[in-house]
């Protein structure tokens, strides 16, 4: 039997993710305009600074991807990444082993507060909100434990090699395929990768297939660590300072840069890809506001209106729905 | 349901009184009629917010718009107090309460009617508000001042209580009484566990989610209203600290997360316990990073308990 | 495998040999599942033993079962919605972990489904998008692909046309000849005839008697399953009144293409059936009139009283008063966390002339079904289907309603249960409540309605009643041939349940 292959197979898997589709197409659109409104145009300058805050916020969003996929919200990505950026604050300069060290030990410590959230979602039996909310607070303490003020120092070299450019491209883009083709397109094949789909569906049906629902839930939340901490430690080599402040603002632009991107909350639904590409499309907007000539007061309002109004298209195709029982999940 | 208060609601009370307790042993002050009011009058603050927080979460939603509600409110009313105008400055607090009511109806649109999920919608709306005020104040600290009322309301005295304290209690009671005596409190609950169902029985559930939403934005608009009063007016980012507190004293008073299961009088103690755990870990000086901490351990070991108690039931 | 376990199953000890299909029969309720759910891992015993291979086995999860090569077939897919068909059968591959997936097994389950007519099922399809019936095709596939010792069948072709059903057995006796063990549930007695080597009858949850096929003919397993005689299930119909009050009237309802022109009337007294194949526009007809589509075409008079129900709060008052008892009574007719009490007054509080808390409102109906429960305030959860069902029927029963729309109602119940549904259902109609009947089950069509409506593609092909009402020309109407077309068994097959 010959199976179709090639353009339906496109086709099927653009259908299947046209929300990624959708944002990817809104991210060319919003950067192209940047790049065309911004009095320095499309010099590697403007990119390098564009795409290394699109990677900050575009790590936090991975983050939030894993627990939300698996039908939780970790409230405490923020957090994760303040208390790694402290502890990069003290590691990130010295020797060149030291540091290198030092880059591991920032995000084992990510990973390590992901299990922890996970270790108490699941053993603890309560739901992943309430963990994270509270176990973002424990965080923030320990970050000010160790910062109580920004300071500290990252070696300049080390940063400016992660935060600069590679032959006019900027190293953030670069970090960007290398999270994407060189983990995610392989994850996603993977019996975990998988398993965090099934157990976001349907936990019933993924118990059944003999997944240890379990486990996937732990590597879940600890994956969101895990990429919290190579948040807090990019953010490290952006401003070589540690902060124990930073966590609010990141926690929620994550969730709406997830959502943005086509990751339902419900799980099951949206890739990593989606993520990033929500982030990118946040900050895109942030810059554009910044040199669109909108005075400097009305810009959070703009950012908002944008978002909800995002958002709200999102939901609006439920409008169309004839059957009124298919709103309920 | 009557009445019924699960023992999971007594917890809290429980914790406020081995804080007082052990907190005594430190510092005796704490045991003072002067401390003990003052908790109540600030606990009222928190309490108003996670009253209103109760009734979304009852329904299986949450608002996250109550930051910028209540400092919405406290600038609206500090600035009609502010003109100058007489009749402007009486309607200050009914114009706050006007306000929250209609965030509450903006809230509900995007859930009730766009289905997007709660957590979302609030967030952009909060977001919305943020700007709203940025672009209104100029990023300064808004000017204006608080009407003799406010600050009667968040500072007075009745009878040995502090009035803040009486409003908080009193509409508390007003709410459970509305919940329990209407079918809305019951409403609020079935939808919480399962809203197909309960619309197939006939119950019009977006009328429920619209009122649900506007309660809590009028409990978030009088809160800002109150804390206006009692910092005399309005400042920058007076609701962010809020919003995780009060999520935190509804969950901690035996309100499930997921909707259906909890009440207000569980609220009730959640409130009390988190301002009293703040303040005395205030008074033993401790810093801004250990009180994050213990904070969080807290909240943990409460929910913990929590799961033991539902463990331990068949 | 010696078994033992109680409440849901009591005392019950049960073999399954190796190179033998073994079928267990059993109506809605009587423990087939709950012993299948036990062996594939899902649940615990709370006594008893399990011994495979004669060694004791602790199967606590289903990834333990599955090493054993016990592999299960549920009635609830085990398929992950949101992946494609590719992906759930990776997952599902032998040898499958949380590393890479390399998908041995898939060409032996693309094989499975060229075999038993999937092979138009593409790999990158999503599962949400198929239909049910393709979906079990995926399960069976999978199931095969999985290499299994023990193959565990429950109600594993239940929407597959009688073709598919044919080919998915040739399958089965494949694998019970190359010694595979097969554990096959069904309630419909002509797959057993087909297919089983030995059989098992299940009442009450015990295993009620083992023996090869043949050893006991139609009727004496009828006995065994039931323990009772078909004749006694439904209660007379009373005499045909053409004068009688109409109290539903609707004309050319239409809807999105999917209800074309429907006009239904339904008397005082009359129980008027709507049958068809799913999805042929009686469940969206049915929907349509309690409120729940929007932008349907068409009038709706009751009892003379023209009007628009736009909602189910509209149609719930006092003035039109309808009741609808959904499908799938545990997500849409009940909430299952809440009180039997709270699930009994949900539908009155909204109704200002009733007082819900009143348990006057509700005693009636729960003597007359007679509820088994162990305290109004006990999660309704903890009943049975059947008590389920009865507890939804009280609900709606308590506000009178003029029009009761019942969507299937007894799809799943036990045997007992729906008499006693039967019972209260014709003597509502006696009343003078006007009942609206969507049903699945011929013998439901023809011994309880007055008059059946048969759907195909969204309207109305055949309305049948008196001597016009049989099995035949219900058939026939189904799959839209002539009523005197040829049904022969093949047909019947597909679509006759017990």
């Amino acid at each position: 039997m010959v199976r179709p292959r090639g353009k339906s197979h496109m086709l099927d898997y653009m259908r299947s993710n046209r929300r990624e589709v959708i944002a990817g197409v809104v991210l060319i659109v919003l950067l192209a305009t940047y790049i065309g409104t911004h009095p320095r145009g499309a010099s590697t300058y403007v990119m390098t600074i564009w795409a290394n805050q699109c990677l900050i916020l575009g790590l936090a969003a991975c983050a939030q991807f894993f627990a939300v996929v698996v039908r939780g919200i970790d409230l405490s990505v923020g957090a994760v990444m303040a208390l790694t950026n402290c502890i990069g604050s003290y590691l990130l300069d010295g020797s060149a082993f030291g540091m290198a060290f030092g880059m591991v030990a920032v995000v084992a410590a990510g990973a390590l507060c992901g299990l922890l959230n996970g270790l108490i979602i699941v053993f603890g039996r309560i739901q992943p909100i309430v963990v994270t909310l509270a176990t973002a607070s424990i965080f923030i303490g320990l970050a000010l434990l160790l910062r109580p003020t920004p300071g500290g120092a990252v070696n300049y070299d080390l940063a400016d090699g992660a935060t600069l450019d590679v032959l006019g491209i900027p190293t953030a883009l670069i970090i960007t395929g290398l999270v994407v083709f060189a983990f995610w397109l392989p994850f996603r094949r993977t019996g975990l990768g998988l398993g965090l789909y099934a157990l976001g569906s349907s936990e019933q049906a993924a118990f059944q297939s003999g997944i240890d629902t379990r486990f996937i839930r732990l590597a879940a939340f600890t994956l969101a660590g895990l990429f919290g901490g190579l948040a807090g430690l990019f953010y490290s080599f952006v401003t070589t300072t540690g902060d124990a402040g930073i966590a609010a603002g990141f926690t929620l632009n994550s969730i709406a840069a997830v959502v943005l991107g086509g990751v339902l909350l419900r799980g099951g639904v949206g890739t990593l890809v989606g993520a990033l590409a929500g982030a990118f499309i946040l900050k895109t907007i942030a810059s554009l506001m910044f040199f669109s000539g909108i005075p400097s007061l009305a810009q959070p309002l703009f950012e908002g209106l944008i978002l909800a109004i995002a958002i709200a298209i999102g939901g609006a195709d439920v409008l169309r729905a004839r059957n009124k029982l298919e709103v309920f999940a | 349901m009557l009445g019924r208060i699960s023992f999971d609601a007594w917890m809290p009370f429980i914790g406020v009184i081995v804080l007082i307790v052990a907190g005594s042993f430190f510092f005796p002050q704490i045991l003072s009629a002067e401390y003990l009011t003052q908790q109540l009058q600030i606990a009222a603050f928190l309490g108003l917010l996670a009253t209103g927080a109760t009734i979304v979460i009852l329904l299986g939603h949450i608002d996250l718009s109550v930051p910028w509600v209540l400092t919405g409110a406290a600038i609206l009313s500090t600035a009609l107090v502010g003109s100058g105008n007489p009749i402007l400055s009486v309607l200050a607090v009914p114009a706050a309460l006007l306000f929250g009511a209609l965030i509450g109806v903006v809230n509900g649109i995007g859930v009730a009617i766009l289905r997007i999920p709660s957590m979302v919608w609030t967030l952009a709306v909060n977001s919305m508000l943020l700007g709203v005020a940025v672009l209104n104040t100029g990023g300064f600290n808004p000017k204006g001042e608080s009407s003799q009322l406010m600050v009667t309301m968040a500072s007075g005295d009745l009878l040995g209580l502090p009035v803040s304290f009486l409003i908080w209690i009193t509409i508390s009671l007003a709410l459970t009484y509305f919940l329990i005596r209407t079918p809305f409190g019951r409403y609020l609950r079935s939808i919480g566990f399962n809203e197909k169902a309960t619309f197939l029985s006939g119950v019009s559930t977006p009328s429920v989610v619209f009122a649900a939403f506007s309660i809590a934005g009028m409990c978030s608009a009088l809160g800002g209203v109150m804390l206006a009063g009692y910092a005399n007016q309005a400042y920058q980012s007076m609701g962010d600290p809020f919003l995780l507190p009060t999520i935190a004293a509804v969950v901690i008073g035996g309100t499930s997360i997921l909707g259906g299961r909890g009440g207000l009088f569980g609220t009730i103690g959640g409130a009390l316990f988190i301002t009293l755990l703040t303040s005395i870990l205030s008074v033993m000086q401790i810093g801004d990073a250990w009180r994050n901490i213990i904070f969080g351990v807290i909240i943990l070991v409460m929910l913990l308990f929590q799961t033991l108690r539902k463990g331990a039931a068949p | 495998m010696h078994f033992g376990a109680t409440k849901a199953l009591d005392g019950v000890d049960f073999v399954c040999k190796a190179g033998e299909v073994h079928a267990v029969l059993g109506e809605n309720g009587a423990g087939k599942s709950t012993l299948m759910k036990l062996i594939a891992g899902v649940i615990q015993p709370t006594q008893g033993r399990l011994r495979v291979d004669g060694k004791e086995a602790s199967l606590n999860s289903p990834k333990t079962a599955l090493k054993h090569g016990l592999v299960c077939m549920f009635q609830e897919l085990s398929l992950v919605p949101d992946l494609t068909v590719r992906e759930n059968l990776l997952l599902g591959a032998p040898g499958a972990g949380l590393g890479w997936l390399k998908g041995r097994g898939l060409d032996t389950a693309q094989s499975v489904l060229d075999r038993i007519d999937g092979a138009d099922i593409k790999m990158s399809q999503r599962v949400a998008d198929l239909t049910l019936p393709q979906r079990q095709q995926v399960e069976i596939a999978k199931a095969i692909m999985k290499k299994p010792r023990l193959l565990i069948l429950d109600e594993a072709t239940s929407a597959l046309s009688a073709s598919v059903v044919e080919k998915v057995f040739d399958l089965v006796r494949e694998e019970r000849d190359a010694g595979t063990a097969v554990l096959f549930i069904s309630h419909r007695f002509h797959e057993i005839e087909a297919l089983a080597d030995r059989i098992s009858v299940f009442r009450n949850g015990q295993c009620v008697a083992t023996f090869a096929k043949g050893a006991h003919d139609y009727g004496e397993i009828i006995d065994m399953m039931v323990g009772q005689k078909i004749e006694e299930l439904f209660p007379e119909k009373s005499p045909h009144r053409n004068e009688a009050e109409v109290v539903l009237d609707v004309r050319n309802f239409s809807w999105e293409g999917q209800v074309r022109d429907v006009s239904v009337t339904v008397r005082q007294g009359e129980i008027v059936g709507l049958g068809g194949l799913d999805g042929q526009g009686q469940g969206a007809f049915l929907m349509g009139l309690f409120g729940l589509l929007r932008k349907a075409d068409g009038t709706t008079a009751i009892s003379g009283q023209p009007g628009e129900i736009k909602s189910p709060k509209a149609a719930k008052h006092q003035d039109v008063a309808l009741a609808y008892i959904p499908e799938d009574r545990k997500t849409e007719g009940l909430i299952l966390d809440q009180s039997i009490e709270e699930n009994l007054e949900l539908a009155a509080l909204g109704r200002s002339d009733l007082n819900a808390g009143d348990a006057g409102l509700y005693a009636g109906t729960l003597d007359q079904l007679a509820l088994k429960h162990g305290g109004l305030h006990l999660p309704v959860s903890s009943l049975s289907g059947g008590n389920q069902q009865k507890v939804v029927l009280a609900k709606w029963l308590a506000l009178k309603p003029r029009c009761l729309l019942l969507a299937d109602p007894t799809r799943g119940i036990d045997v007992k249960t729906k008499t006693e549904i039967y019972a209260i259902l014709r003597q509502l109609a006696d009343q003078g409540t006007a009942i609206l009947l969507l049903s699945t089950d011929y013998e439901e069509l023809i011994q309880l309605c007055d008059e059946t409506h048969v759907f195909f593609n969204g309207e109305i092909v055949a309305s049948l009643s008196g001597d016009d009402l049989t099995p035949q020309n219900i058939i026939a109407a189904t799959l839209n041939v002539s009523s005197e077309g040829r049904v022969n068994g093949a047909t019947e097959g597909q679509v006759a349940h017990a």
